[in-house]
């Protein structure tokens, strides 16, 4: 292992390194030329990603006639063609697939990350743990970026640090108090446009807010059978924007020390629309993709748009929705490259928005609000990928003493626009890379050992495929290749309470939960609790035990009083701290932990302003750095 | 001069179809007042860059000509940066035959001297870029660098300079400062695993962001690039970085021996060394301020630029011409150094702002 010999000569390491490449995007495109360029001959990338246009900006392999192209097998063409004596091997695939496993991990001698969302860096952080293979891993936001190693008993894992899980917010400020506009988008895009378009099966907090005393019908969001379009579409915009907002206002209570919304009713936003019931609209772009702005002649996705424009391409979306994407309606999943989908969000979002005094936005902002668009510029990559580069030559030559953590910042500090500081050590309460058990407050008489798999087993720890034990006996399997007895019990066993199970889990009680993919284990010991705050602790259940290693460190070592009068005497030294922020590590964490392109898919997430991550950071005055030995 | 003359009447006859189309898009675009509207395309194209600096730096990105004297690793990925970024025009000057050492850190040649034999590096990596991005004017601007004049340094807004020597840098640095018409100067040079840029933005005025407030306008001030090589060093704070000292202990034993930059090796450490003692003690400061051990890395290296070295100077660069044309966010003030050995990336002050 760590030899007393000399390090290998940088060319020798890296010609005969075999490297696996993560992500093939906005990172991966600077990641894959770098290594090329720096003699490096054996790469395997990894990506599942085809090309889209929004890439072309940056990821500087890829051409417009390359659109809807897997991104690893075009980038591992590119480089070809500029270094054909090298050798690239390609997956177009999902990293978490069952081919990459531990041994195919094993062949590496480096990992390097250019990912986009904490899923897939959480995975890969288990199989480099597993088959003790170094991660280099990394992460850009707009002109801010960090790469990180990762040296199974040398350095912190990925996860020592606990990583802010996507925001959601309760369910009542969606439906009923929203005070920000991505509010407002929240419930456009997941309440409004999956009621009207989505799987009508699926459970909508909106049902709570439709009840019609005037009408028998049971779900006033069904179009009635003698209602044209425009009547449709008039009537669930009054109901939306102007009943449901009059039933809010009935409740005093809610309005006591908040801002009283008005209601918004067709007739006043738009008294010709009503008029003019029925009438033929001009439908000459069938050759095109429909979208209400082109049809409204509407031209700049930059301008705010006012009231009565919104409702007007509002009324328009619905429209086109049902005459041209009729068939798709009942399986439309909100994707922030379906035009008219942002259109139809945008406008209901911006009328609600007017009925609660928030600001209204344009199309373009609010596209980056509803898609989770991270900010993402060719430059960082490229520093950041120089950087990765680095770090992985040093991971070669085990030259495990100068391995640093490097933050690309957008305003200098102390001077430094890349500064490097000295990696953690692993954190001894890492429910990954140690063996501590985890703590589950949880009323064990109400929830199902379903809510408990997927929002903490699967959202929370990450695990793929968990398998659960009560003491021996096992409850629940995932995967393929499960008898059909086994997984109909196991199927039963979900929707069971715990303290109902076969093996009761009550107080005290300690289930084993473990990833076989992943070749990870952990235990977690269940405390039983009535009560949960709803805004505070949304999910009914709070997972903890697993605390960042700082705190222990300021009372371990009388030296490290205050960062700055630590710093200061570091001045000299090979890393440097900030003291004017000491929160600094924590806070770009948070700041970059959603990435490039984060998935867009995960629903009900939302890039956060500089205003949330400010309040998210935690505790700042404890971040310290701890020396490598 | 010929093929100088040539470039400069068609890039003339390029500025007036821009003419044209700006004037068009003045009179026959409704609603956005005089200025012109970003196109589908290009809305489409930037919109991840767009959310990170906004619309009108991007259509002033747009208007923007950029020229890269001295076409090497580090230049490249500048190029790379700024034509993805979307910026008016690049035009590269180079006119060095392509030969194998340039295939080192340059990823814009390939390994095959069927396609680069007999070609200029700026010829070959003009066609690779214009492939970057079909909206940016990516030409070859033949000529020699320590010959270019006011009237040639007036069509653009940046300079970047590269492989070149200190008596052209300083020509260069000069000439723009005598225009008129504002033009910012850059030079970068990378040596294998340490790199040094230089700003030169004369009179800047941007908005600086402040956090949770409104942007405010900010003045700034450049020193020329004589004057900021030219500083007595004692006067210079004591962390000011080595690099600083070793790059212009370099510079000096290269003009004076009338080297090509770069051309240095080992063996000329006890000259080196000689005009190290000669300089700290014209200057009156120590000789450790300047470590031998620095000085030979910085010789041994002559030439030879490491990739990802190439990679963070080109970004940094890249980042920094794209707020200097925006007028947003603080640029360097003037140098910027990057070491591996450290992995720090400092800018430093020179002479110090009181």
């Amino acid at each position: 292992m760590a030899s007393a010999a000399a390090p290998a000569s940088s060319e020798e390491a890296v010609k005969a390194a075999k490297v696996l490449m993560v992500g093939a995007g906005g990172i991966g495109c600077e990641l894959l030329k770098t290594l090329a360029l720096s003699g490096f001959s054996d790469i395997h990338v990894i990506d599942l990603d085809t090309i889209e246009v929004s890439n072309l900006n940056r990821q500087f392999l890829f051409r417009k006639s390359h659109v809807g192209q897997s991104k690893a097998h075009v980038a591992r063409d590119a480089i070809l063609k500029f270094r054909p004596n090298i050798n690239i091997e390609s997956h177009h695939a999902n990293v978490k697939d069952a081919q990459f496993n531990v041994d195919f991990f094993k062949q590496f001698n480096v990992v390097l990350n250019g990912l986009d969302n904490l899923d897939a860096r959480r995975h890969v952080n288990r199989l480099c743990l597993a088959a003790e293979v170094p991660l280099v891993e990394s992460g850009t936001t707009g002109f801010l970026g960090q790469v990180t190693v990762h040296v199974k008993g040398k350095t912190e894992c990925y996860e020592c640090q606990p990583k802010p899980i996507p925001k959601s917010y309760p369910v009542c400020t969606i439906t009923s108090t929203p005070s920000k506009f991505v509010h407002c988008i929240v419930w456009a895009k997941e309440l409004l446009f999956a009621k009207l378009f989505g799987d009508k099966n699926q459970d909508n907090d909106l049902n709570v807010h439709s009840k019609d005393g005037s009408s028998s019908k049971s779900d006033v969001f069904e179009r009635d059978v003698d209602e044209d379009l425009d009547q449709y579409a008039q009537r669930i915009y009054d109901h939306v924007f102007g009943y449901n907002i009059e039933v809010a206002l009935e409740n005093e209570e809610t309005w006591k020390n908040r801002r009283r919304p008005n209601p918004v009713y067709i007739r006043d936003t738009l008294p010709e629309a009503v008029k003019q019931n029925g009438s033929s609209r001009d439908c000459s772009n069938d050759h095109e993709e429909p979208s209400a702005m082109a049809s409204l002649g509407l031209t700049n996705p930059q301008e705010i748009w006012t009231l009565a424009e919104n409702s007007r391409v509002l009324l328009e979306a619905f429209k086109l929705f049902f005459e041209k994407r009729e068939k798709e309606i009942g399986n439309l999943v909100f994707d922030k490259d379906d035009q008219l989908a942002v259109e139809f969000v945008t406008a209901a979002a911006n009328i609600r928005a007017h009925s609660f005094g928030i600001p209204l936005h344009s199309l373009f902002e609010a596209k980056g609000v509803a898609g989770n668009i991270v900010h993402a510029v060719a430059t960082t990559n490229a520093i950041i990928a120089g950087l990765i580069v680095i770090e992985a030559i040093k991971v070669l030559r085990d030259d495990y003493k100068n391995y640093r953590m490097t933050y690309c910042l957008e305003h200098p500090t102390k001077k430094l626009l890349l500064m490097p500081v000295e990696p953690f050590e692993p954190n001894t309460s890492c429910y990954v890379c140690s063996e501590t058990p985890l703590l589950l407050d949880v009323n064990t008489k109400v929830t199902k050992l379903k809510e408990v798999i997927d929002k903490i087993i699967k959202s929370k720890l990450g695990m793929n495929l968990p398998l659960v034990m009560i003491g021996s006996t096992l409850v629940f399997e995932d995967g393929d290749g499960l008898e059909e007895d086994e997984a109909a019990n196991y199927a039963l066993n979900l929707e069971k309470v715990l303290a109902e199970l076969p093996a009761p889990v009550i107080n005290g009680t300690k289930l084993t939960v473990e990833d076989f993919q992943q070749e990870l284990s952990c235990s977690i010991n269940i405390k039983h609790r009535e009560e949960f705050d709803e805004e505070k602790e949304p999910d009914g259940m709070v997972l903890s035990g697993w605390s960042a290693p700082v705190e222990k460190q300021i009372n371990s070592n009388g030296e490290n009083k205050s960062a700055a009068s630590s710093s200061s005497a570091h001045a000299t030294d090979d890393t440097v701290e900030d003291p004017s922020k000491p929160g600094m590590k924590r806070k770009l964490d948070e700041l970059l932990e959603t990435k490039e392109n984060c998935d867009a898919s995960s629903s009900a997430q939302v890039v956060e302003d500089d205003d949330d991550c400010t309040m998210l950071d935690g505790n700042p005055a404890l971040i310290k750095k701890k020396r490598l030995q | 001069m010929m093929d100088l003359s040539k470039y400069v009447a068609d890039l003339i006859c390029f500025f007036r179809r821009l003419g044209i189309r700006a004037f068009r898009a003045m009179g026959g675009g409704g609603g956005g007042g005089a200025e012109e509207e970003l196109t589908a395309q290009e809305t489409a194209l930037y919109d991840r860059q767009i959310r990170v600096w906004g619309v009108d730096a991007q259509k002033r990105l747009s208007k923007a000509h950029v020229l890269v004297c001295g076409v090497n690793g580090t230049t490249i990925e500048f190029c790379k940066n700024i034509v993805l970024a979307g910026v008016g025009s690049l035009s590269l000057m180079d006119d060095h035959m392509v030969t194998e050492d340039d295939l080192n850190s340059n990823f814009l040649i390939p390994h095959d001297e069927s396609v680069y034999g007999g070609k200029s590096r700026a010829e070959v990596c003009c066609e690779s870029l214009k492939d970057f991005n079909p909206m940016v004017r990516v030409a070859v601007a033949k000529g020699n660098p320590s010959l270019i004049d006011g009237t040639f340094i007036d069509m653009f807004d940046i300079i970047v300079v590269s492989c070149a020597s200190l008596k052209t840098k300083l020509f260069i640095n000069d000439n723009c400062r005598k225009r008129s018409k504002h033009i910012a100067f850059y030079s970068v040079e990378c040596k294998d695993s340490c790199g040094e840029i230089f700003v030169d933005l004369q009179d800047h005025s941007y908005l600086q962001k402040k956090p949770g407030g409104e942007p405010e306008q900010q003045e700034l001030k450049y020193p020329s690039l004589q004057e900021a090589i030219s500083v007595p060093w004692k006067d210079l704070s004591k962390r000011t970085t080595k690099l600083y000292y070793a790059m212009r202990v370099l510079e000096s034993y290269e003009s004076s021996e009338g080297r090509d930059p770069g051309e240095t090796s080992l063996s000329d450490l006890p000259a080196v060394l000689a005009r190290r003692k000669d300089m700290c003690d014209r200057m009156s400061v120590d000789e450790s301020k300047i470590p031998t051990s620095l000085l030979e890395r910085l010789l041994a290296a002559g030439k030879k630029e490491h990739p990802p070295v190439c990679a963070i100077l080109g970004g940094i660069l890249g980042q920094e011409v794209i707020k200097s044309i925006s007028c947003k966010g603080d640029p360097i003030k003037n140098f910027f150094y990057f070491d591996d050995a450290d992995g720090k990336g400092a800018m430093e002050d020179i002479p110090p702002t009181s």
